[in-house]
């Protein structure tokens, strides 16, 4: 309560600006997000063949992850860092359970079923993975000391190995470069880097050489999803001819014939980036990477005037993440990256990744408004 | 850390972490510019060429399903190729309501609820555009019946399909084995861009063990095809790359002999080729017609199948598990004679049972009054039971058990083919281990006469017998050749290195089973220009009392003795080695040992006249 008293004193008195204020809500980042939200209906509604209940469904979903949002900007950072060992041990746990129970259950690994509702770990892992890394470098100076490094490195790799274990590589991937972001804004030497990634280069043939057939096979058809037409490869090609068959202005909203004629699968899901190429051409789709861009500025800018550094290395990170999220997906969906299972953060149809995305945006609004002196300006 | 440090660091951590900010916004930058590229690639560079894929015509893609490979046996008969038949195939995606028009098919074809319920699953498996089979190997009356009313089933139409088909029925069944629908497990397990567009798999048998080879490789075509989805030109296709034919050094018509030769009774007959451990012949009887199984068998016909008696679904060569009886003697005595626990000549006195040291049980011979005093060549020709617990007795299990091990007791032969079992050869630890007990010399004894524990399966005892005939060169049984050359030889894994002279005098014994005037098969070596090496067997179902009267006649006949025999044949060139083993059928020298006869009669005479 203290630390709100003290930034009002900075802010020009205002009545919107204090009803903002003491939401903790950060306006460019708001409106931004809600552009994006307003602009995932419209796709969706076209994607999901018109139908009126998918709309809802996921209103409902957006609905929820804005007040959530809200209610995280709320917190002091402060609350973040004190229990982001707690809230990582925790989801590790769950990761853990959720395997185990996977054993018995067949197939389904990702979920543990609640009850009331049901609860996927390893989005929990998404956020709290950040937080335990950033928490754990800032405890040291900075740039981090090889011994910090590797054991940042062990906290990484453990939940993205229980993720790959599911197998979910889309948010495994998701995991480890959330991790590795906080690393790079932690000030890992860029001569490190190199190494790392000379190594990991140098490996792969080792690795190659000691894989047997079959498990080449599933890397080849990994690297290169048309060597598998019929299953993996179909939604390329088909993606493909929709983003083509837009050209530069698009077929005009509702007029996308691929995902009409069920030619595009996983249209409003993994693959809706297609849908939206087609119907809104070039310009539509530049505009819509110009949006996110924004968005990620002001989350670097956010970052950047953060005071402290558990902050400032959580909002880089969060930040990066959430660019690896649109920079992962629209590549799979144009056909430059291996298809994992991606979503486009924020437009493509499905909860789980919407709330916690925008808790990711809720704990930068709180790093934002939750500043106890107004930095040098 | 100092106070000034700290702060010191703080600045410099400032500075640093702004240019981190800087660099990831360049990266991200440049990132956003490459998938900008690429948009721009494909909606203005590629743009006419999408545009013409998406606007009236779609490119749609087929699966191109390979031709499964041909299985022959050593002599080039087919025992699996693949025919021409009728299927009801319907295209989910050009049906409006699948679920009405299954309901019409039904009531117009008597299509029963299993088959309608096996569609589903397998459609549901595909993609909506690939064609899938409702009724497979359509009979002439059902293709007349929908043809009349086929205006009114759009999406629903009688295609050509290769419908796999086993000549042989019965014969080979448990050899060949077959393929039937692929079934929600297998769908899980089985690569999903291979087998799209293929609606079976091999489940047991060769077709089981050889799935990859004989399935060939999917191929694709990119079919441009019209809003009707009518295909109209082919864009793009990778043809399916047809399965490899396989050859089996199986001989069908020696498989038929022994078969035929089994009659009635259930068992099984293994011959192997002693040279190379190619498998002549792997008679399981009863067998089945496979054919059903591939079209889809109905449920009472293969619930029939199941509760039968006489168990036609079980592969009794491959899983059946016997007590080898007396045909284990032969090994003992080799155990015997390599380890220097005996010398051949040294003679026993049976007077119809043995008697441990201090113990009052009598362990019984199978001739009540004894066979006198006795030899090894004696006791292996008359089976003298006596004379091999006393060989037991001295042995000790841990030598026996070793000793028979390197011939494949208890362990599985490795044959081609999927579910073999692996036996039981006990040991000292194999009793702690399994049951939490000691090893009783009683148990000593009657291991040494093929009883108690000791369970081998049909191919096993043949492949213990091939061993023999080549002379400790162990023999690795095997049914696929790979090559369509019926002379090629498998290399030798491994040489047990046994004394010649011993196996010469185990052979001789063995020759003598067969003719000498007091052998137990000597019914079988007249008239044959060559000599026989061969170890009848007796394998008790159940046990019998102490002092008990013995009469096969008052017993049940499920309750009587298998009938097991062993032989190799020449005896001074071994080609060709049997095992035979009838359930429930008494004596080995009158029922297995002719049968046995009657398979090397073919195949060494049968060679003859070629």
């Amino acid at each position: 309560m203290k630390t709100e008293t003290r930034s009002e004193q900075f802010h020009p008195p205002s009545l919107i600006g204090n009803v903002l204020r003491k939401l903790h809500i950060d306006i460019p980042l708001f409106i931004g997000l809600l552009l994006i939200s307003l602009l995932s209906f419209v796709i969706l509604y076209s994607a999901g063949s018109q139908d009126m209940d998918v709309l809802m469904r996921q209103a409902a979903r957006v609905g929820l992850a804005f007040l959530l949002m809200t209610a995280l900007a709320h917190v002091d950072p402060y609350q973040f860092k004190r229990y982001s060992a707690l809230l990582f041990s925790f989801g590790i746990l769950l990761l853990i359970a959720v395997l185990i129970l996977g054993q018995f259950g067949k197939g389904a690994q990702r979920w543990l079923d609640l009850g009331v509702f049901r609860f996927q770990p390893s989005e929990m892992i998404k956020i709290t993975t950040p937080m335990m890394i950033a928490w754990y470098l800032a405890e040291h100076a900075l740039p981090p000391k090889p011994k910090q490094l590797l054991i940042a490195g062990i906290l990484i790799i453990i939940p993205t190995l229980l993720i790959a274990k599911q197998p979910d590589l889309g948010t495994a991937l998701l995991v480890a470069s959330s991790g590795a972001a906080v690393l790079f804004f932690a000030g890992l030497s860029w001569r490190f880097m190199l190494a790392i990634c000379t190594i990991l280069a140098g490996l792969t043939p080792i690795l190659w050489h000691f894989m047997r057939p079959y498990q080449r096979d599933r890397v080849l058809t990994f690297l290169n999803p048309e060597a598998d037409p019929l299953g993996r490869g179909y939604h390329i090609i088909q993606s493909k001819i929709a983003i083509g068959s837009g050209g530069i202005y698009g077929k005009g909203w509702l007029g996308s014939t691929q995902s009409e004629l069920d030619f595009l699968p996983e249209s409003s899901t993994d693959f809706i980036f297609a849908v939206f190429a087609e119907e809104f051409g070039l310009f539509g789709c530049v505009s819509l990477l110009t949006l996110y861009l924004l968005i990620i500025s002001r989350c670097l800018y956010i970052a950047s005037q953060a005071q402290d550094t558990y902050s400032r290395l959580l909002a880089g990170s969060l930040a990066f993440t959430f660019f690896v999220y649109v920079f992962v997906n629209i590549g799979m969906v144009i056909g430059v990256l291996p298809v994992v299972g991606v979503p486009l953060p924020l437009i493509s149809y499905g909860g789980t990744s919407i709330v916690t995305l925008l808790a990711g945006f809720g704990i930068l609004m709180s790093i934002h408004t939750h500043k106890k002196f107004l930095p040098h300006s | 850390m100092s106070r000034i440090y700290t702060i010191k660091n703080k600045l410099e951590e400032s500075r640093l972490f702004l240019n981190r900010i800087i660099a990831a916004f360049v990266v991200m930058l440049l990132l956003t510019s490459g998938l900008i590229v690429r948009l721009v690639y494909l909606q203005i560079v590629g743009h006419e060429h999408y545009a013409t894929l998406a606007k009236d015509n779609s490119i749609k893609i087929e699966p191109l399903v390979p031709t499964r490979g041909i299985i022959y046996d050593r002599h080039g008969k087919v025992l699996a190729d693949n025919t021409q038949s009728f299927s009801l195939e319907l295209i989910p995606e050009q049906i409006k309501d699948l679920d009405d028009t299954l309901q019409r098919l039904q009531k117009l074809l008597n299509i029963s609820d299993e088959k309608i319920d096996q569609y589903q699953k397998q459609r549901k498996r595909q993609k909506r555009f690939v064609s899938t089979p409702l009724l497979i190997s359509m009979t002439d009356e059902e293709i007349a019946k929908f043809a009349v009313v086929r205006p009114y089933f759009p999406g629903v139409d009688i295609q050509t399909r290769l419908v796999r088909h086993y000549p042989y029925a019965e014969l080979a069944s448990h050899v060949v084995g077959y393929v039937a629908r692929i079934n929600e497990t297998e769908m899980k397990s089985l690569p999903v861009a291979e087998y799209r567009g293929s609606t079976h798999v091999g489940k047991i048998g060769i077709e089981s063990t050889y799935e990859t080879e004989l399935h060939g490789k999917t191929g694709y075509a990119e079919i441009e095809t019209n809003v009707q989805a009518r295909a109209i030109n082919t864009v793009n296709s990778v043809p399916p790359v047809p399965g490899e034919n396989l050859y089996l050094t199986l001989d069908i018509d020696l498989q038929k002999t022994a078969y035929d030769t089994l009659g009635d009774y259930n068992g099984a007959i293994v011959a192997i080729e002693v040279k190379t451990g190619g498998v002549l012949v792997f008679a399981s009887r009863p067998g089945f017609d496979p054919n059903p199984f591939v079209i889809g068998i109905a449920n009472d016909a293969y619930q029939a199948l199941q509760s039968s008696e006489n168990q036609p679904l079980y592969n009794r060569a491959l899983r059946g598990l016997y007590p080898p009886g007396s045909t284990a003697k032969p090994f003992v005595a080799l155990a015997g004679l390599e380890y220097n626990a005996i010398s051949p000549e040294h003679k026993i006195f049976c007077p119809g049972y043995y008697q441990l040291p201090n113990v009052s049980h009598h362990y019984r011979d199978w001739k009540k009054g004894g066979h006198g005093s006795v030899n090894m060549s004696e006791a292996i020709t008359q089976s003298c039971d006596v004379y091999f617990y006393s060989l037991a007795s001295t042995l000790g299990i841990d030598r026996m058990h070793s000793f028979l091990q390197h011939f494949g007791f208890g362990e599985k032969s490795g044959i081609d083919l999927v579910g073999e079992k692996q036996g039981l050869l006990p040991s000292r630890e194999w009793k702690r281990n399994q049951r939490n007990q000691s090893w009783y010399p009683g148990e000593t004894l009657i291991t040494g006469i093929g009883q108690g524990f000791l369970q081998v399966t049909p191919i096993q005892l043949a492949r213990a017998t091939a061993t023999l005939a080549n002379k400790g060169k162990v023999v690795s049984p095997f049914l696929v050749r790979h090559t369509p050359d019926p002379d090629a030889t498998a290399p030798v894994i491994e040489n047990l290195e046994l004394n010649p002279e011993n196996i010469n005098t185990i052979t001789a014994a063995m020759v003598n089973v067969i003719h000498d005037a007091h052998g137990t098969a000597k019914s079988i070596g007249k008239n044959i220009s060559y000599q026989i090496a061969g170890k009848t067997g007796t394998a008790q179902v159940f046990n019998i009392k102490q002092d008990a009267k013995y009469n096969e006649n008052d017993i049940d006949f499920k309750l009587r003795d298998h009938a097991l025999f062993i032989s190799f044949a020449p005896a001074d060139d071994p080609k060709i080695a049997v095992a035979v083993v009838v359930e429930n059928g008494g004596h080995g020298g009158s029922v297995a040992a002719p049968m046995a006869g009657q398979v090397i009669k073919q195949y060494l005479e049968g060679n003859n006249e070629n």
